[in-house]
């Protein structure tokens, strides 16, 4: 894989390295294209989130290479953050705040015109059905309604580069369903979205491209499809495929073709 | 082991409990420091000891101190912590009824739930009475070694109180739950709880000042006025001082009036507890707010938007206001003195100014953590286009204007009498609130907001660094408003405390954002 750190790249990833106790990310080298849905996938402890915490600007690498849209997330640090929203598993949301309150507060940490944002967030709480509660303090909210406010904060300032680390944990099957349209619509409008997840049928269903790591590396990358193929099966669902990469792991990296382009 | 689900059940898992959660607020949850902290506990100890060694001994060499004298001085030393153990004590039965940790799975099993609630009171009766102990234990032990060992009988009329205070305690959180409902007792009990634990102290202290032009709360107990209004020993007044002194008769009615009252207000409350709890359940579960007040978003700049939520947080945290009107309360007698001393210089610089500016130090320190370890969503701080040290400083001007807003009154009201004064008071609580922030800063370690009550459990140095610090920028204070030389001392020995705790801060790992 070249780093040829790009913009027409949303996010590239170059030997990146962090050890804790032990390698917890380990040479990784990841390309998204701009405007994909990218399914980053592995078992726990594989060294997704690190990852992605790395990118968000939430833990230093001890080495390697970040990229977004062409920004260097490492000496660039407030450019790459401009255009990127990160949405953790957990919602990051004050009890105190209402919804309204807390998009406020978001859209003064990204230096949106207020008349804007305002609006943008009048769209988004009506949009993921907030908009009754809008007054209302998040102390009392459920889990997928709290998940749904950090969404809202994640997208009031338009990213360009969206990633969520299990962002359909805990949700039910409506506001699931809720927050994959939402994501899918952003990326019909030109965002890109990275995305962990356990569910693989949501991988499935909505990504264009699905990465797999294990034990802080990318073994396998590509299409439903190539991932098939290069697993050694012609047909069968995810679930099998990932299994079947992951219990291969320690062989060469399986990868698609898209990356090998 | 007893049997499961049985009172002594119950009270061993609330003792093993306990017990846990107070080792790990002493050793900050760190494994292995036991034995530091039981050394620390010894050393604390052996001086507390001498501390009453210092005072006790001369007072029994000098005095030949009639009986009235003895009782009267026993009863003050029992009643001013007594008010603070109400107030402690209201808090822990707020608490109770309010805290969700394990209530789902009490309420969700097949087991006698008054029981456990019962079990939980007299929990926080005891706990009540340790933390009294903890500070009269040294003056009861030396007494019963230079005076008579029949002064040990204050332990078991200490615990007495506790459960007379737990009582009282209960009895005035039930009242608030029937009259004012689940939603609003939280708060008004808080804030109960502080009154409680401050109008007596410093209403003594009021009539102290007015009578005597002292501060000090013995002072009132000393005087010929109140003894002179007192009735004689043989009353029933005198039971609880007495039975602390060791008389048997007392100590027996004592014991058995107490035990009669914690039997009573068990049965009497008991039925109540699981309704009571369902409700304060309901109010957690609740959603506050919903009021439609529609406005326009702010144009703010970053620092701004940032100052904004720390101020909407600071004014929603219940807790904190309750905690923070305590402070206030009590800066009431000083202000008093203030208003007393108007004209006569002295008392100013030696009372009011020290308190003030210690009192502004603590605050700052608290604030400070709110907005600086306790943020709710560090994450989505740390991924904003925000410079660290923007978002660092933005809190700290946050927490430092409310500082500013509280003592402009007073440092006006010193200005309106002597400008030099307000100078000096104004340098002592800047630099006492840069100080407790600054050790905060160097401090931080990323907690839930929720978690403010047991900050101190983080780091010992940061509590004590914060305590000193405060306690000598009051003296700087106090010495510069009497234009005193030995400002130099004091201001020195405050930065060497802040240069100490700079060299000891642990690394900071969440530097990176």
């Amino acid at each position: 894989m070249s780093f040829v750190n790009s913009a027409a790249n949303a996010l590239e990833i170059r030997a990146l390295e962090k050890h804790f106790d032990r390698p917890a990310v380990d040479g990784l080298d990841l390309i998204v294209r701009a405007g994909e849905f990218y399914a980053l996938l592995g078992p726990n402890g594989a060294g997704k989130t690190t990852s992605l915490r790395m990118v968000a600007g939430l833990l230093q690498p001890d080495r390697g290479e970040i990229s977004v849209f062409g920004h260097d997330a490492l000496t660039q640090p407030l450019e790459a953050k401009r255009i990127t929203a990160w949405v953790p598993d957990e919602p990051m949301i004050y009890d105190r705040l209402t919804p309204l309150e807390y998009l406020e507060f978001v859209a003064g940490l990204w230096g949106m015109d207020a008349a804007q944002a305002q609006a943008k967030s009048a769209e988004l709480l009506e949009w993921l059905q907030l908009a009754a509660h809008e007054h209302e303090r998040c102390g009392g909210f459920s889990k997928g309604m709290r998940q749904k406010v950090a969404l809202a904060g994640a997208l009031v300032h338009d990213p360009r580069l969206i990633i969520l680390d299990e962002p359909l944990t805990g949700l039910d099957a409506a506001s699931a369903r809720l927050v994959k349209d939402v994501l899918l619509d952003r990326v019909r409008d030109g965002a890109t979205v990275i995305m962990t997840t356990h569910i693989l049928e949501v991988a499935e269903r909505m990504a264009e491209r699905i990465g797999v790591i294990s034990q802080g590396r990318l073994v396998a990358e590509g299409t439903l499809t190539e991932l098939r193929l290069r697993a050694g099966r012609g047909e069968g669902s995810l679930e099998e495929v990932f299994l079947d990469i992951v219990a291969g792991e320690g062989a060469p990296a399986v990868r698609g073709k898209a990356d090998a382009a | 082991m007893s049997n499961p689900a049985t009172l002594s059940w119950f009270a061993a898992h609330e003792i093993r409990l306990s017990w846990r959660d107070f080792m790990g607020m002493m050793t900050g949850g760190r494994p292995g420091r036991e034995r530091r902290v039981l050394i620390f506990v010894l050393i604390a100890a052996a001086a507390l000891h001498l501390v009453a060694w210092g005072i006790i001994a001369p007072a029994l060499r000098d005095g030949d101190a009639s009986m009235a004298d003895r009782l009267l001085m026993t009863a003050a030393m029992m009643i001013l912590p007594s008010s603070l153990m109400v107030s402690q004590a209201m808090e822990s039965v707020t608490r109770v009824f309010y805290a969700r940790s394990d209530l789902d799975l009490i309420f969700s099993a097949p087991v006698n739930t008054p029981r456990v609630f019962a079990v939980r009171i007299g929990g926080v009766a005891l706990s009540t009475t340790m933390l009294s102990l903890l500070l009269a234990a040294p003056a009861v032990n030396i007494l019963a070694l230079l005076d008579s060992p029949a002064w040990l009988a204050a332990y078991p009329v200490a615990l007495a109180l506790g459960v007379i205070a737990t009582c009282i305690a209960l009895a005035l959180t039930m009242t608030l739950f029937a009259t004012l409902g689940a939603k609003r007792t939280r708060l008004i009990a808080q804030i109960v709880a502080a009154l409680v634990g401050a109008v007596f102290i410093i209403g003594i202290q009021l009539v102290a000042i007015a009578s005597m032009g002292t501060i000090s709360r013995l002072a009132l107990f000393q005087s010929d006025g109140l003894r002179q209004s007192l009735p004689d020993e043989a009353s029933w007044v005198w039971t609880a001082p007495k039975a602390a002194m060791g008389d048997p008769a007392s100590f027996v009615v004592l014991m058995t009036a107490t035990a009669l009252l914690a039997i009573a207000c068990v049965t009497f409350f008991s039925g109540r507890f699981a309704a009571t709890i369902i409700n304060a359940a309901g109010v957690s579960e609740a959603r506050e707010g919903g009021r439609r007040r529609e406005r326009n978003f702010r144009q703010y700049s970053i620092a701004s938007a940032l100052r904004a939520k720390e101020w909407r947080l600071l004014a929603r945290d219940q807790w904190l206001i309750s905690q923070t009107l305590m402070q206030v309360f009590y800066l009431v007698p000083p202000a008093f003195m203030l208003w007393q001393g108007f004209g006569n210089g002295g008392v100013v610089p030696t009372v009011v100014i020290p308190v003030l500016v210690m009192a502004c130090g603590q605050l700052a320190g608290g604030l400070a953590w709110l907005a600086i370890s306790g943020e709710d969503a560090p994450q989505l701080v740390a991924t904003a286009p925000v410079h660290p040290a923007s978002v660092i400083r933005a809190k700290i001007e946050a927490v430092l204007s409310v500082i500013a807003c509280l003592a402009a009154p007073i440092l006006l009201a010193l200005a309106w009498m002597d400008w030099w004064l307000a100078l000096a008071a104004a340098a002592g609580i800047v630099l006492a609130a840069c100080s407790a922030t600054a050790i905060q800063l160097w401090f931080r370690s990323q907690a839930k907001r929720s978690n403010f009550r047991r900050r101190q459990t983080s780091s010992r140095v940061a509590t004590f660094a914060e305590a000193f610090s405060s306690i000598l920028w009051a003296g700087f204070a106090g010495l510069l408003a009497h234009q005193s030389g030995h400002i130099v001392t004091v201001g020195a020995l405050a930065l060497a405390v802040l240069l100490l705790s700079r060299v000891l801060r642990p690394p900071n790992e969440a530097a990176f954002a």
